[in-house]
Protein backbone atom coordinates (compact mmCIF):
# COMPACT_ATOMS: atom_id res chain seq x y z
CA UNK A 1 0.00 0.00 0.00
CA UNK A 2 1.00 3.36 -0.85
CA UNK A 3 2.64 5.21 1.95
CA UNK A 4 1.27 8.32 0.40
CA UNK A 5 -1.12 9.78 -1.76
CA UNK A 6 -1.81 12.86 -3.11
CA UNK A 7 -4.89 13.91 -5.24
CA UNK A 8 -5.68 16.69 -7.13
CA UNK A 9 -3.91 19.47 -5.32
CA UNK A 10 -4.53 23.04 -6.03
CA UNK A 11 -2.56 25.91 -4.84
CA UNK A 12 -3.05 29.85 -5.74
CA UNK A 13 -1.16 32.77 -4.20
CA UNK A 14 -3.36 35.83 -4.91
CA UNK A 15 -4.13 35.21 -8.77
CA UNK A 16 -0.90 32.80 -9.69
CA UNK A 17 -1.80 29.41 -9.74
CA UNK A 18 1.11 27.85 -8.32
CA UNK A 19 0.11 23.95 -8.65
CA UNK A 20 -2.50 22.66 -10.70
CA UNK A 21 -4.61 19.31 -9.95
CA UNK A 22 -1.08 17.68 -8.39
CA UNK A 23 -1.90 13.90 -7.63
CA UNK A 24 0.97 11.25 -7.12
CA UNK A 25 1.29 8.56 -4.62
CA UNK A 26 4.45 6.95 -2.97
CA UNK A 27 5.75 3.57 -1.68
CA UNK A 28 7.08 2.75 1.42
CA UNK A 29 10.89 3.01 1.34
CA UNK A 30 11.17 4.52 -1.69
CA UNK A 31 12.93 7.39 -2.81
CA UNK A 32 10.89 10.17 -4.85
CA UNK A 33 12.77 13.05 -6.61
CA UNK A 34 11.33 16.10 -7.52
CA UNK A 35 12.61 18.27 -10.04
CA UNK A 36 11.36 21.31 -12.61
CA UNK A 37 13.19 24.41 -13.18
CA UNK A 38 13.04 27.67 -10.33
CA UNK A 39 9.20 28.75 -9.83
CA UNK A 40 7.54 25.04 -11.42
CA UNK A 41 5.86 24.98 -7.82
CA UNK A 42 8.19 22.28 -6.65
CA UNK A 43 8.89 24.12 -3.09
CA UNK A 44 5.24 25.07 -2.76
CA UNK A 45 4.33 21.15 -3.19
CA UNK A 46 6.40 20.42 -0.55
CA UNK A 47 5.39 22.93 2.20
CA UNK A 48 2.18 22.09 1.30
CA UNK A 49 2.53 18.62 2.02
CA UNK A 50 4.15 20.05 5.80
CA UNK A 51 1.47 22.33 6.16
CA UNK A 52 3.33 25.50 5.85
CA UNK A 53 0.89 25.99 3.20
CA UNK A 54 -3.03 24.69 2.90
CA UNK A 55 -3.96 23.57 -0.54
CA UNK A 56 -6.77 25.36 -1.71
CA UNK A 57 -8.55 21.98 -2.70
CA UNK A 58 -7.39 18.07 -3.37
CA UNK A 59 -6.17 15.62 -0.66
CA UNK A 60 -3.18 14.07 1.35
CA UNK A 61 -3.66 10.66 2.54
CA UNK A 62 -0.63 9.03 4.57
CA UNK A 63 -0.85 5.31 5.57
CA UNK A 64 -4.55 5.44 3.94
CA UNK A 65 -5.59 8.16 6.51
CA UNK A 66 -6.55 11.22 5.35
CA UNK A 67 -4.72 14.12 6.83
CA UNK A 68 -6.16 16.71 4.59
CA UNK A 69 -9.14 16.88 2.79
CA UNK A 70 -9.34 20.65 1.03
CA UNK A 71 -13.65 20.02 1.27
CA UNK A 72 -13.27 18.98 5.16
CA UNK A 73 -12.59 22.37 7.55
CA UNK A 74 -11.81 19.76 10.59
CA UNK A 75 -8.62 18.91 8.89
CA UNK A 76 -7.59 22.46 8.30
CA UNK A 77 -7.44 23.21 12.37
CA UNK A 78 -4.53 24.51 13.96
CA UNK A 79 -4.51 21.35 16.04
CA UNK A 80 -4.82 18.55 13.73
CA UNK A 81 -2.44 19.92 11.46
CA UNK A 82 0.15 20.32 14.25
CA UNK A 83 -0.74 16.54 14.99
CA UNK A 84 -0.33 15.41 11.00
CA UNK A 85 2.66 17.40 10.65
CA UNK A 86 4.21 14.68 12.41
CA UNK A 87 3.69 12.23 9.86
CA UNK A 88 6.68 14.39 7.55
CA UNK A 89 10.00 15.41 8.40
CA UNK A 90 11.41 18.78 6.62
CA UNK A 91 15.06 19.57 6.33
CA UNK A 92 14.86 23.09 4.50
CA UNK A 93 17.56 24.83 1.86
CA UNK A 94 18.69 27.26 4.60
CA UNK A 95 19.18 24.83 7.69
CA UNK A 96 16.77 27.10 10.11
CA UNK A 97 18.71 25.59 12.94
CA UNK A 98 17.68 27.17 16.51
CA UNK A 99 20.82 29.36 16.80
CA UNK A 100 20.47 29.09 20.76
CA UNK A 101 21.18 25.43 21.19
CA UNK A 102 23.84 23.23 20.38
CA UNK A 103 23.19 20.27 17.91
CA UNK A 104 21.99 17.95 20.30
CA UNK A 105 20.13 20.30 21.74
CA UNK A 106 18.28 21.17 18.19
CA UNK A 107 17.84 17.50 17.55
CA UNK A 108 16.26 17.27 21.31
CA UNK A 109 14.40 19.90 21.70
CA UNK A 110 11.10 18.66 20.32
CA UNK A 111 10.98 15.19 21.39
CA UNK A 112 11.33 16.73 25.13
CA UNK A 113 8.48 19.34 24.47
CA UNK A 114 6.54 16.17 23.03
CA UNK A 115 7.62 14.40 26.25
CA UNK A 116 6.17 16.99 28.75
CA UNK A 117 2.96 15.98 27.74
CA UNK A 118 3.16 11.90 28.53
CA UNK A 119 1.35 11.07 31.80
CA UNK A 120 4.46 9.42 33.07
CA UNK A 121 6.68 12.83 32.38
CA UNK A 122 7.02 13.63 35.80
CA UNK A 123 7.54 10.57 37.67
CA UNK A 124 9.97 9.26 34.91
CA UNK A 125 11.50 12.51 34.10
CA UNK A 126 15.18 12.04 34.53
CA UNK A 127 14.87 8.48 32.40
CA UNK A 128 12.58 10.17 29.86
CA UNK A 129 15.24 12.54 29.26
CA UNK A 130 18.26 10.29 28.90
CA UNK A 131 16.50 7.91 26.36
CA UNK A 132 15.55 11.07 24.25
CA UNK A 133 19.41 12.25 24.92
CA UNK A 134 20.68 8.74 23.33
CA UNK A 135 18.80 8.36 20.61
CA UNK A 136 19.75 12.51 19.55
CA UNK A 137 23.62 11.19 20.04
CA UNK A 138 22.91 8.25 17.95
CA UNK A 139 21.36 9.93 15.44
CA UNK A 140 24.29 12.98 15.40
CA UNK A 141 27.28 9.83 15.14
CA UNK A 142 25.45 8.34 12.69
CA UNK A 143 25.16 12.03 10.71
CA UNK A 144 28.98 11.70 11.43
CA UNK A 145 28.94 14.66 13.95
CA UNK A 146 29.87 12.68 17.11
CA UNK A 147 32.54 15.28 18.06
CA UNK A 148 30.51 18.07 16.82
CA UNK A 149 27.57 17.48 19.19
CA UNK A 150 27.85 20.32 21.59
CA UNK A 151 29.11 23.16 19.27
CA UNK A 152 26.53 25.56 18.16
CA UNK A 153 25.27 26.52 14.64
CA UNK A 154 27.28 29.02 14.23
CA UNK A 155 30.65 26.82 15.19
CA UNK A 156 30.07 24.60 12.17
CA UNK A 157 29.91 24.04 8.46
CA UNK A 158 27.22 24.31 6.22
CA UNK A 159 27.12 20.81 5.56
CA UNK A 160 27.78 20.34 9.10
CA UNK A 161 24.29 22.66 9.62
CA UNK A 162 22.04 20.39 7.18
CA UNK A 163 23.33 16.82 8.93
CA UNK A 164 22.29 18.35 12.07
CA UNK A 165 18.99 19.50 10.35
CA UNK A 166 18.03 15.98 9.16
CA UNK A 167 19.50 14.50 12.30
CA UNK A 168 16.94 16.82 14.14
CA UNK A 169 13.85 15.66 11.75
CA UNK A 170 14.66 12.09 11.87
CA UNK A 171 14.72 12.29 15.58
CA UNK A 172 10.84 12.60 15.58
CA UNK A 173 10.64 9.34 13.36
CA UNK A 174 8.54 10.88 10.54
CA UNK A 175 7.32 8.44 7.89
CA UNK A 176 8.41 10.67 5.17
CA UNK A 177 11.35 12.66 5.60
CA UNK A 178 11.48 15.86 2.98
CA UNK A 179 14.28 18.07 1.56
CA UNK A 180 13.34 21.19 0.41
CA UNK A 181 16.86 21.51 -1.86
CA UNK A 182 18.86 20.80 0.53
CA UNK A 183 22.14 21.09 -0.65
CA UNK A 184 21.60 24.50 -2.55
CA UNK A 185 23.46 26.72 -0.17
CA UNK A 186 26.62 24.48 -0.25
CA UNK A 187 29.52 24.58 -2.19
CA UNK A 188 29.71 21.72 -4.00
CA UNK A 189 32.47 19.64 -1.21
CA UNK A 190 30.13 20.72 1.10
CA UNK A 191 27.15 18.89 -1.04
CA UNK A 192 28.71 16.11 -1.56
CA UNK A 193 29.32 15.16 2.57
CA UNK A 194 25.25 16.02 2.37
CA UNK A 195 24.39 13.68 -0.27
CA UNK A 196 26.11 11.09 1.42
CA UNK A 197 24.02 10.67 4.30
CA UNK A 198 20.84 11.43 1.69
CA UNK A 199 22.36 8.69 0.24
CA UNK A 200 22.78 6.36 3.50
CA UNK A 201 19.53 7.15 4.04
CA UNK A 202 17.83 5.59 1.26
CA UNK A 203 20.01 2.60 1.87
CA UNK A 204 18.05 2.05 4.95
CA UNK A 205 15.10 2.39 3.64
CA UNK A 206 13.81 5.76 4.44
CA UNK A 207 10.72 6.83 2.53
CA UNK A 208 11.94 10.66 1.07
CA UNK A 209 10.62 13.12 -0.72
CA UNK A 210 13.86 15.20 -2.42
CA UNK A 211 13.38 18.57 -3.83
CA UNK A 212 16.53 19.21 -5.84
CA UNK A 213 18.43 20.26 -8.81
CA UNK A 214 21.47 17.60 -8.38
CA UNK A 215 20.53 16.07 -11.30
CA UNK A 216 22.82 13.02 -11.32
CA UNK A 217 22.23 12.47 -7.38
CA UNK A 218 17.88 12.57 -8.32
CA UNK A 219 18.90 10.00 -10.89
CA UNK A 220 21.46 7.95 -9.37
CA UNK A 221 18.75 8.23 -5.49
CA UNK A 222 15.63 8.32 -6.22
CA UNK A 223 13.04 5.15 -7.44
CA UNK A 224 10.85 7.64 -9.08
CA UNK A 225 11.43 10.96 -10.58
CA UNK A 226 8.40 13.85 -10.91
CA UNK A 227 9.28 16.54 -13.14
CA UNK A 228 6.99 19.91 -13.07
CA UNK A 229 6.58 22.82 -15.30
CA UNK A 230 4.33 25.51 -14.59
CA UNK A 231 2.52 24.15 -11.58
CA UNK A 232 1.94 20.97 -13.37
CA UNK A 233 3.66 17.33 -13.08
CA UNK A 234 4.33 17.15 -16.76
CA UNK A 235 5.56 14.06 -16.62
CA UNK A 236 6.65 11.29 -13.44
CA UNK A 237 8.19 7.55 -13.65
CA UNK A 238 10.73 5.48 -12.90
CA UNK A 239 13.96 7.09 -12.41
CA UNK A 240 16.21 5.49 -14.95
CA UNK A 241 13.54 5.77 -17.73
CA UNK A 242 12.60 9.64 -16.72
CA UNK A 243 16.01 10.36 -17.48
CA UNK A 244 17.11 8.21 -20.13
CA UNK A 245 13.91 8.01 -22.17
CA UNK A 246 11.76 11.72 -20.99
CA UNK A 247 8.31 11.32 -22.80
CA UNK A 248 7.60 14.83 -23.01
CA UNK A 249 9.95 17.57 -25.32
CA UNK A 250 10.01 19.85 -22.23
CA UNK A 251 11.68 17.63 -19.72
CA UNK A 252 13.74 16.48 -22.84
CA UNK A 253 14.74 20.15 -22.98
CA UNK A 254 15.02 20.57 -19.26
CA UNK A 255 17.39 17.62 -19.32
CA UNK A 256 19.33 18.56 -22.21
CA UNK A 257 22.36 20.29 -20.72
CA UNK A 258 22.29 17.60 -17.77
CA UNK A 259 22.48 14.93 -20.42
CA UNK A 260 24.75 16.15 -22.61
CA UNK A 261 26.98 17.09 -19.78
CA UNK B 1 34.88 74.10 54.50
CA UNK B 2 33.76 73.67 57.97
CA UNK B 3 29.99 74.33 57.05
CA UNK B 4 30.29 72.06 54.12
CA UNK B 5 31.35 69.36 56.44
CA UNK B 6 28.90 70.13 59.02
CA UNK B 7 26.00 70.22 56.05
CA UNK B 8 27.06 67.00 54.23
CA UNK B 9 25.79 64.25 56.55
CA UNK B 10 22.56 65.75 56.54
CA UNK B 11 22.40 66.41 52.77
CA UNK B 12 23.19 62.66 51.99
CA UNK B 13 20.88 61.40 54.38
CA UNK B 14 18.13 63.60 52.97
CA UNK B 15 19.66 62.68 48.75
CA UNK B 16 20.05 58.80 50.29
CA UNK B 17 16.20 58.80 51.14
CA UNK B 18 15.45 60.39 47.98
CA UNK B 19 17.63 58.61 45.59
CA UNK B 20 15.78 55.02 47.43
CA UNK B 21 12.21 56.73 45.48
CA UNK B 22 14.40 56.98 42.37
CA UNK B 23 15.47 53.44 42.77
CA UNK B 24 12.11 52.49 43.70
CA UNK B 25 10.79 53.86 40.93
CA UNK B 26 12.96 52.60 38.87
CA UNK B 27 12.79 49.05 39.55
CA UNK B 28 8.64 49.22 39.68
CA UNK B 29 8.85 51.05 36.02
CA UNK B 30 11.06 48.16 34.53
CA UNK B 31 9.72 44.72 36.41
CA UNK B 32 6.51 46.48 35.16
CA UNK B 33 7.46 47.70 31.54
CA UNK B 34 8.80 44.59 30.32
CA UNK B 35 5.89 42.26 30.47
CA UNK B 36 3.50 45.08 29.78
CA UNK B 37 5.94 46.13 26.54
CA UNK B 38 5.69 42.25 25.35
CA UNK B 39 1.98 41.98 25.65
CA UNK B 40 1.38 45.62 24.00
CA UNK B 41 3.74 44.43 21.52
CA UNK B 42 1.35 40.73 20.73
CA UNK B 43 -1.03 43.16 20.26
CA UNK B 44 0.75 45.44 17.48
CA UNK B 45 1.63 42.18 15.83
CA UNK B 46 -1.86 41.01 16.02
CA UNK B 47 -3.60 39.53 12.72
CA UNK B 48 -6.74 40.96 14.31
CA UNK B 49 -7.15 44.04 12.68
CA UNK B 50 -9.34 46.09 15.14
CA UNK B 51 -6.75 45.39 18.35
CA UNK B 52 -4.20 45.87 16.13
CA UNK B 53 -5.49 49.71 15.42
CA UNK B 54 -6.18 49.96 18.96
CA UNK B 55 -2.68 49.38 20.32
CA UNK B 56 -1.21 51.32 17.79
CA UNK B 57 -3.41 54.13 18.09
CA UNK B 58 -2.24 53.95 21.48
CA UNK B 59 0.93 53.91 21.11
CA UNK B 60 1.10 56.70 18.68
CA UNK B 61 -0.68 58.83 21.80
CA UNK B 62 1.68 57.47 24.45
CA UNK B 63 4.74 58.01 22.29
CA UNK B 64 3.86 61.20 20.97
CA UNK B 65 3.10 63.13 24.05
CA UNK B 66 5.37 63.96 27.22
CA UNK B 67 5.49 61.81 29.79
CA UNK B 68 5.61 65.25 32.05
CA UNK B 69 1.89 65.79 30.81
CA UNK B 70 0.84 62.25 31.32
CA UNK B 71 2.06 62.27 34.92
CA UNK B 72 -0.09 65.51 35.46
CA UNK B 73 -3.16 63.61 34.11
CA UNK B 74 -2.74 60.58 35.48
CA UNK B 75 -2.16 61.99 39.10
CA UNK B 76 -4.99 64.89 38.67
CA UNK B 77 -7.47 63.65 36.15
CA UNK B 78 -9.54 61.12 38.96
CA UNK B 79 -9.77 63.60 41.82
CA UNK B 80 -10.23 67.04 39.93
CA UNK B 81 -12.69 65.09 36.66
CA UNK B 82 -13.90 62.42 38.28
CA UNK B 83 -14.57 63.71 41.81
CA UNK B 84 -12.85 60.61 43.17
CA UNK B 85 -8.90 60.89 44.34
CA UNK B 86 -8.15 57.58 43.84
CA UNK B 87 -4.25 58.20 44.49
CA UNK B 88 -5.39 59.86 48.42
CA UNK B 89 -2.70 63.23 49.17
CA UNK B 90 0.26 61.09 50.85
CA UNK B 91 3.60 60.30 49.18
CA UNK B 92 2.45 56.30 48.50
CA UNK B 93 0.03 57.62 46.14
CA UNK B 94 2.24 59.77 44.24
CA UNK B 95 4.59 56.86 43.79
CA UNK B 96 2.11 54.98 42.61
CA UNK B 97 0.25 57.06 40.11
CA UNK B 98 4.29 57.91 38.86
CA UNK B 99 4.73 54.36 38.40
CA UNK B 100 1.37 53.44 36.62
CA UNK B 101 2.23 56.61 34.10
CA UNK B 102 6.23 55.33 33.83
CA UNK B 103 4.80 51.42 33.56
CA UNK B 104 2.68 52.49 30.42
CA UNK B 105 5.23 55.21 29.17
CA UNK B 106 8.00 52.73 29.05
CA UNK B 107 5.83 49.52 28.17
CA UNK B 108 4.96 51.53 24.50
CA UNK B 109 8.06 52.44 23.95
CA UNK B 110 9.79 49.07 24.75
CA UNK B 111 6.72 47.46 22.61
CA UNK B 112 8.10 49.18 19.54
CA UNK B 113 11.49 47.53 20.32
CA UNK B 114 10.01 44.13 21.28
CA UNK B 115 8.03 44.16 17.59
CA UNK B 116 11.43 45.16 15.56
CA UNK B 117 13.20 42.19 17.48
CA UNK B 118 10.74 39.60 16.86
CA UNK B 119 9.85 40.53 13.31
CA UNK B 120 13.77 40.52 12.54
CA UNK B 121 14.00 36.89 13.88
CA UNK B 122 14.17 34.79 10.17
CA UNK B 123 10.73 33.23 9.35
CA UNK B 124 12.43 30.16 8.66
CA UNK B 125 12.67 29.75 12.73
CA UNK B 126 8.78 29.83 12.80
CA UNK B 127 8.59 27.15 10.25
CA UNK B 128 11.27 24.86 11.33
CA UNK B 129 9.44 24.82 14.67
CA UNK B 130 6.21 24.35 13.38
CA UNK B 131 7.36 20.99 11.08
CA UNK B 132 8.90 19.63 14.45
CA UNK B 133 5.30 19.92 15.62
CA UNK B 134 5.56 22.74 18.29
CA UNK B 135 2.81 25.04 19.26
CA UNK B 136 3.35 28.75 18.55
CA UNK B 137 3.66 29.69 22.52
CA UNK B 138 6.38 27.18 22.22
CA UNK B 139 8.11 28.70 19.25
CA UNK B 140 8.07 31.84 20.94
CA UNK B 141 9.37 30.58 24.31
CA UNK B 142 11.92 28.07 23.30
CA UNK B 143 13.05 29.16 20.08
CA UNK B 144 12.55 33.31 19.16
CA UNK B 145 12.25 34.76 22.55
CA UNK B 146 16.18 34.71 23.34
CA UNK B 147 16.97 35.41 19.73
CA UNK B 148 15.02 38.59 20.39
CA UNK B 149 16.29 39.19 24.03
CA UNK B 150 20.06 39.62 22.34
CA UNK B 151 18.52 41.84 19.40
CA UNK B 152 17.39 44.24 21.17
CA UNK B 153 19.28 44.82 23.80
CA UNK B 154 21.47 47.24 23.18
CA UNK B 155 18.37 49.24 22.99
CA UNK B 156 16.50 48.40 25.50
CA UNK B 157 19.52 49.08 27.57
CA UNK B 158 19.77 52.52 25.61
CA UNK B 159 15.85 52.91 27.20
CA UNK B 160 17.23 51.90 30.85
CA UNK B 161 19.44 54.93 31.08
CA UNK B 162 17.02 57.08 30.09
CA UNK B 163 14.46 55.83 32.34
CA UNK B 164 16.86 56.14 35.12
CA UNK B 165 17.04 60.19 34.39
CA UNK B 166 13.63 60.16 33.57
CA UNK B 167 11.98 59.24 37.14
CA UNK B 168 13.15 62.67 38.07
CA UNK B 169 9.92 64.31 35.98
CA UNK B 170 8.00 62.63 38.87
CA UNK B 171 8.77 65.43 40.59
CA UNK B 172 5.94 67.34 39.17
CA UNK B 173 3.46 65.55 40.89
CA UNK B 174 5.62 66.12 44.31
CA UNK B 175 7.06 62.74 44.50
CA UNK B 176 10.08 63.01 46.68
CA UNK B 177 12.58 61.68 44.59
CA UNK B 178 16.35 62.61 44.36
CA UNK B 179 16.27 65.98 42.52
CA UNK B 180 12.93 67.30 45.26
CA UNK B 181 15.36 66.24 47.71
CA UNK B 182 18.47 68.40 46.65
CA UNK B 183 15.83 71.15 45.55
CA UNK B 184 14.72 71.28 49.13
CA UNK B 185 18.09 72.51 50.25
CA UNK B 186 17.74 75.78 47.62
CA UNK B 187 14.95 76.40 48.81
CA UNK B 188 15.70 75.76 52.44
CA UNK B 189 15.29 72.35 54.35
CA UNK B 190 16.81 71.58 57.68
CA UNK B 191 18.56 74.85 58.04
CA UNK B 192 20.02 74.90 54.59
CA UNK B 193 18.78 77.19 52.39
CA UNK B 194 20.54 78.60 49.42
CA UNK B 195 22.70 75.72 48.60
CA UNK B 196 23.24 74.77 45.14
CA UNK B 197 26.02 72.38 45.43
CA UNK B 198 23.70 69.60 46.82
CA UNK B 199 21.92 69.49 43.43
CA UNK B 200 25.62 68.32 41.85
CA UNK B 201 25.68 65.56 44.44
CA UNK B 202 22.62 64.39 42.99
CA UNK B 203 23.66 64.19 39.70
CA UNK B 204 26.59 62.23 40.96
CA UNK B 205 24.31 59.63 42.55
CA UNK B 206 22.56 59.55 38.85
CA UNK B 207 25.78 58.93 37.10
CA UNK B 208 27.47 56.65 39.45
CA UNK B 209 23.99 54.19 39.07
CA UNK B 210 23.98 54.44 35.41
CA UNK B 211 27.90 53.56 35.42
CA UNK B 212 27.23 50.19 37.39
CA UNK B 213 24.07 49.70 34.86
CA UNK B 214 26.03 50.01 31.85
CA UNK B 215 28.58 47.35 32.90
CA UNK B 216 26.30 45.42 34.20
CA UNK B 217 24.22 45.75 30.83
CA UNK B 218 27.46 45.04 28.76
CA UNK B 219 28.28 41.71 30.91
CA UNK B 220 24.31 40.82 30.18
CA UNK B 221 25.31 41.40 26.13
CA UNK B 222 28.48 39.74 26.77
CA UNK B 223 26.82 36.81 27.79
CA UNK B 224 24.55 36.37 24.98
CA UNK B 225 28.01 35.71 22.57
CA UNK B 226 27.41 32.56 22.62
CA UNK B 227 25.17 32.10 19.85
CA UNK B 228 24.63 34.15 16.64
Amino acid sequence: MAVLEVEHICKTFGKTEVLKDISFSLEKSQVLSIIGSSGSGKTTLLRCLNFLETPDSGTIKVNGNTLFDGSNANTKQEAAIRENRLHFGMVFQSFNLFPQYTALGNVMLARELQAKKRPDYKANKKQIREEIRMEAEALLEQMGLKDRMNNYPHQLSGGQCQRVAIARALALKPDILCFDEPTSALDPELTGEVLKVIKGLADQKMTMIIVTHEMAFARDVSDHVIFMDNGYILEQGESRELFENPKEERTRQFLTRFNEG
Amino acid sequence: MELFLQQLPIVLRSLNVGFLQTLKLFAVTLIGAMPLGLLISFGSMSKFSPLRTLVKLIIWIVRGTPLMIQLLIIFYFPGRVMGNNIWGSGESGRFAASAVAFIFNYACYFSEIFRGGIQSIPVGQDEAGLVLGMTQSQIFFRVKLLQMVKRVLPPVSNEILTLVKDTSLARIIALQEVIWAGQAFMKGSQGISGAIWPMFFTAFYYLIFNGLLTVLLGNLEKKMEFFR
